[in-house]
């Protein structure tokens, strides 16, 4: 997809501009840059749906909308092998403590996508007394996906805006967001989890 | 109608009755065991089927509305029972009589707070041990800090309650265990790919083998009934593309035909058929991705390509209709909301040209396999007598020979004048249920082909007053749903919102029964029976 065609490429510019502020190394920038060549094109996800978004995931791994073609299509049931957690649908007061579970369970570096209108704020149901009105209550999201539910092309689409987020990152030292997270996890305690 | 009337009235002077579309029965709480026995077993009422029980608050006292359903005469009664006390109300359990309705009062204990008195298992069902209050209360606190987000693990109980009553009338609370001290008891979701969702199964295993299955359900618990009390009724039916996602089309029918019914609009023979024809498109649809995802469930994910290939042929029509792939929400109160696309003639045509030839390719690559053959046949077996008992309707209860398909036993719409056959197999176990579907998906191309060139001209949505208010009663509406019969119940005081509005989904009761249906065999045939019953979570828990 060219440059162009991208709909947000002010944030992205951000981004870089962040993490390149110190200057990059000439040797451990090319080492990040390989690196993060490999892990953007082989992003698993982890099987979680809950809903309707879930349906069109499915639609997503068949033929016609093929995720395989960009490496997505080894979806992991267990979130100890899934880079990636696609929150599909809605969730609820006795889901969330489950899902910030799996999301603590997904091996580092770990992405979220906030799949629907569900997962982003409650949607349709944010007047309800048992749905939880947004994931990134939870868990910290890394993209956000509108639609109820978005169609496959738009899940392609946030799932590569995903892949353009990891081409940027640093994987040696540097600011990343490994710190980010360190932050949000701060803010919610995971000892308040009792396993 | 009259003589069921005069026939109870004989047998129970206390009862009063309310006329209307369907006989209501006013009795008190002390006589309503055995009213619910005479219902059942008297050979000339034979009400054996109990479709849901309507939880309601009326602020003035508690109560619950049953509906029942004759599986040998097709009438339908509903029965009233009310209670004025508000601290601790109770009503007698009828557990015993049908089985589904152990399950259908913990839902309304769940809601309501009301405790049934004899059911052996009064514990919540969607909303966890410490929930504060009972949510569809009218005096509920809706306040975000009453029942904040939890951050800790869910408490669990291995234990359940329940109200036991002596010869004296008292009643003394007593506590079950779930499992026995020596059971080995496996975990099975809510995170699992087989479980089609969000839901979880407690198994108790013996080896391998299941011994008890603790069913546990709300991980997806939105309060949809809740939301529609506060809404105008064009408003309710958004939601009901989102309940079972495959049924979107069947759901808004049942919503929109009771509030015709309600407001005495006749729509027109156009918008009748157009319906029908999405009904039946949707049913082809929801069953071609019932088989390649069960054939996921089984380790054949090719299946999967072949059948969504039928699946999204089907979606490319309904978009161009009705402009979205999954949440159509195309019916409305008078018809549906806007005409067919000028190709839609056509692309049904070219998708009934295609689909004997996909239909014969699935029965060869999978019910043919003696794979598939091997795990299924002979496993998961369900009576007649237990399907009726447990409530399981649509093609798992006509695989176990109840011919139970609502557009042959209550025709809606259009259904009563077109030709096409109730498939309904006799064995009873996975393979019946999987195979029936198969022949189902015939059947309503059949029912397509006799429309599609017949699509009379008129006027596709008939006028509506703009703010609806539905004059005060009660409806009640069922259809056939792709999983089952699925039911509408509305009652209103004349204002613009449903005072009450209860979905009564096919899937609970089919999740309802893998405990009954799976026991003795072994863990890998839970996944099988699961997926042949094909429930959708988001339905079980609205």
């Amino acid at each position: 997809m060219p440059y162009e065609a991208w709909k947000d490429n002010e944030y992205i510019e951000k981004l870089v501009d962040e993490l390149r502020a110190n200057g990059t190394n000439v040797i451990v920038g090319s080492f990040d840059k390989l690196i993060n060549w490999g892990r953007s094109n082989s992003i698993w996800p982890l099987t979680f749906a809950t809903s309707c978004c879930g349906i069109e995931f499915v639609s997503l791994g068949a033929a016609r909308y093929d995720m395989a073609r960009f490496g997505w299509e080894v979806a992991r049931s267990s979130p100890r092998q899934a880079d990636f957690m696609m929150v599909a649908g809605t969730i609820v007061h006795r889901m969330a403590p489950v899902m910030r579970r799996l999301y603590d369970q997904l091996a580092e570096p770990k992405y979220v996508i906030a799949c629907g209108g569900c997962a982003i704020s409650g949607g349709p149901f944010r007047k309800s007394y048992h749905v939880v009105k947004g994931i990134d209550e939870i868990v910290p999201v890394d993209v956000y996906l509108p639609g109820c539910p978005p169609r496959p092309e738009a899940m392609i689409y946030s799932i590569m805006q995903l892949s353009r987020k990891m081409k940027v990152e640093k994987f040696f030292g540097g600011v990343n967001r490994k710190e980010k997270i360190a932050d949000f996890l701060a803010a919610h305690p995971e000892e308040s989890l009792n396993y | 109608m009259a003589n069921i009337q005069d026939k109870i009235a004989k047998q129970f002077p206390e009862a009063t009755f309310e006329e209307g579309e369907i006989l209501l029965v006013n009795i008190p709480d002390a006589k309503w065991h055995d009213l619910a026995k005479f219902l059942k077993e008297d050979a000339d009422l034979h009400f054996d089927h109990l479709i849901t029980i309507v939880g309601m608050d009326w602020v003035d006292k508690f109560g619950c509305v049953y509906q029942l359903n004759s599986t040998k005469y097709n009438t339908q009664i509903s029965v009233k029972v009310a209670t004025e006390e508000r601290e601790n109300p109770m009503i007698h359990s009828v557990s015993d009589i049908w089985k589904i309705a152990t399950t259908f009062e913990r839902e309304v204990y769940d809601f309501f707070g009301i405790i049934f008195i004899n059911n052996p298992d009064m514990r919540r069902l969607f909303l966890s041990i410490d929930w504060k209050g009972y949510p569809l209360r009218k005096d509920y606190d809706m306040s975000p800090e009453n029942n904040p987000v939890p951050t800790e693990n869910e408490r669990q109980e291995d234990v359940t309650y329940s109200y036991v009553e002596d010869e004296n009338g008292n009643v003394e609370k007593k506590t079950i265990a779930i499992f026995q001290p020596e059971d080995y008891v496996v975990n099975i979701g809510p995170q699992h790919p087989a479980t089609h969702g969000v839901l979880r199964f407690r198994t108790a295993v013996d080896g391998e083998t299941i011994k008890k299955i603790d069913f546990y359900s709300g991980y997806i618990h939105r309060g949809i009934e809740k939301l529609c009390e506060g809404l105008t009724y064009p408003q309710t039916l958004h939601f009901m593309d989102r309940m079972d996602y495959f049924s979107g089309h069947h759901y808004h029918h049942a919503l929109c035909i009771a509030y015709e019914k309600a407001l005495g609009i006749e729509i027109s023979r156009r918008a009748q058929v157009i319906r029908v024809l999405m009904d039946e498109l949707a049913r082809i649809a929801s069953h071609c991705l019932f088989l390649g995802t069960y054939c996921m469930d089984l380790g054949a994910t090719t299946m999967l390509f072949y059948t969504l290939r039928v699946r999204e042929q089907i979606l490319d029509i309904m978009e161009r209709t009705c402009g979205a792939r999954m949440t159509f929400n195309y019916g409305c109160i008078g018809g549906v909301m806007q005409d067919l696309h000028e190709d839609f003639v056509k692309d049904v045509k070219e998708l009934l040209a295609v689909l004997p030839k996909n239909i014969k390719e699935y029965n060869e690559l999978f019910i043919g396999n003696v794979i598939a053959k091997g795990r299924l046949e002979n496993i998961g077996n369900l009576t007649r007598e237990d399907a009726i008992s447990y409530g399981v309707t649509g093609p798992s209860g006509r695989a176990s020979g109840w011919a139970c398909d609502v557009r042959k036993t209550h025709p809606y719409s259009i259904y009563g004048e077109l030709d096409f056959e109730e498939v309904v197999y006799t064995e009873g176990d996975s393979m019946a249920r999987t195979k029936l579907r198969i022949a189902e998906m015939e059947q309503s191309a059949k029912i397509i082909e006799q429309l599609i060139d017949n699509i009379p001209d008129g006027e596709y949505c008939v006028k509506v007053p703009k703010v609806i208010k539905l004059p005060a009663g009660r409806w009640f509406q069922l259809v056939e749903g792709c999983r089952g019969a699925f039911g509408v119940y509305i009652e209103s005081d004349g204002g613009a919102s449903p005072v009450r509005l209860k979905l009564a989904p096919p899937c609970l009761p089919l999740a309802n029964v893998v405990d009954h249906i799976t026991q003795g065999y072994k863990i890998a045939d839970l996944i099988t029976i699961g997926g042949s019953l094909d429930y959708i979570v988001p339905d079980i828990d609205r």
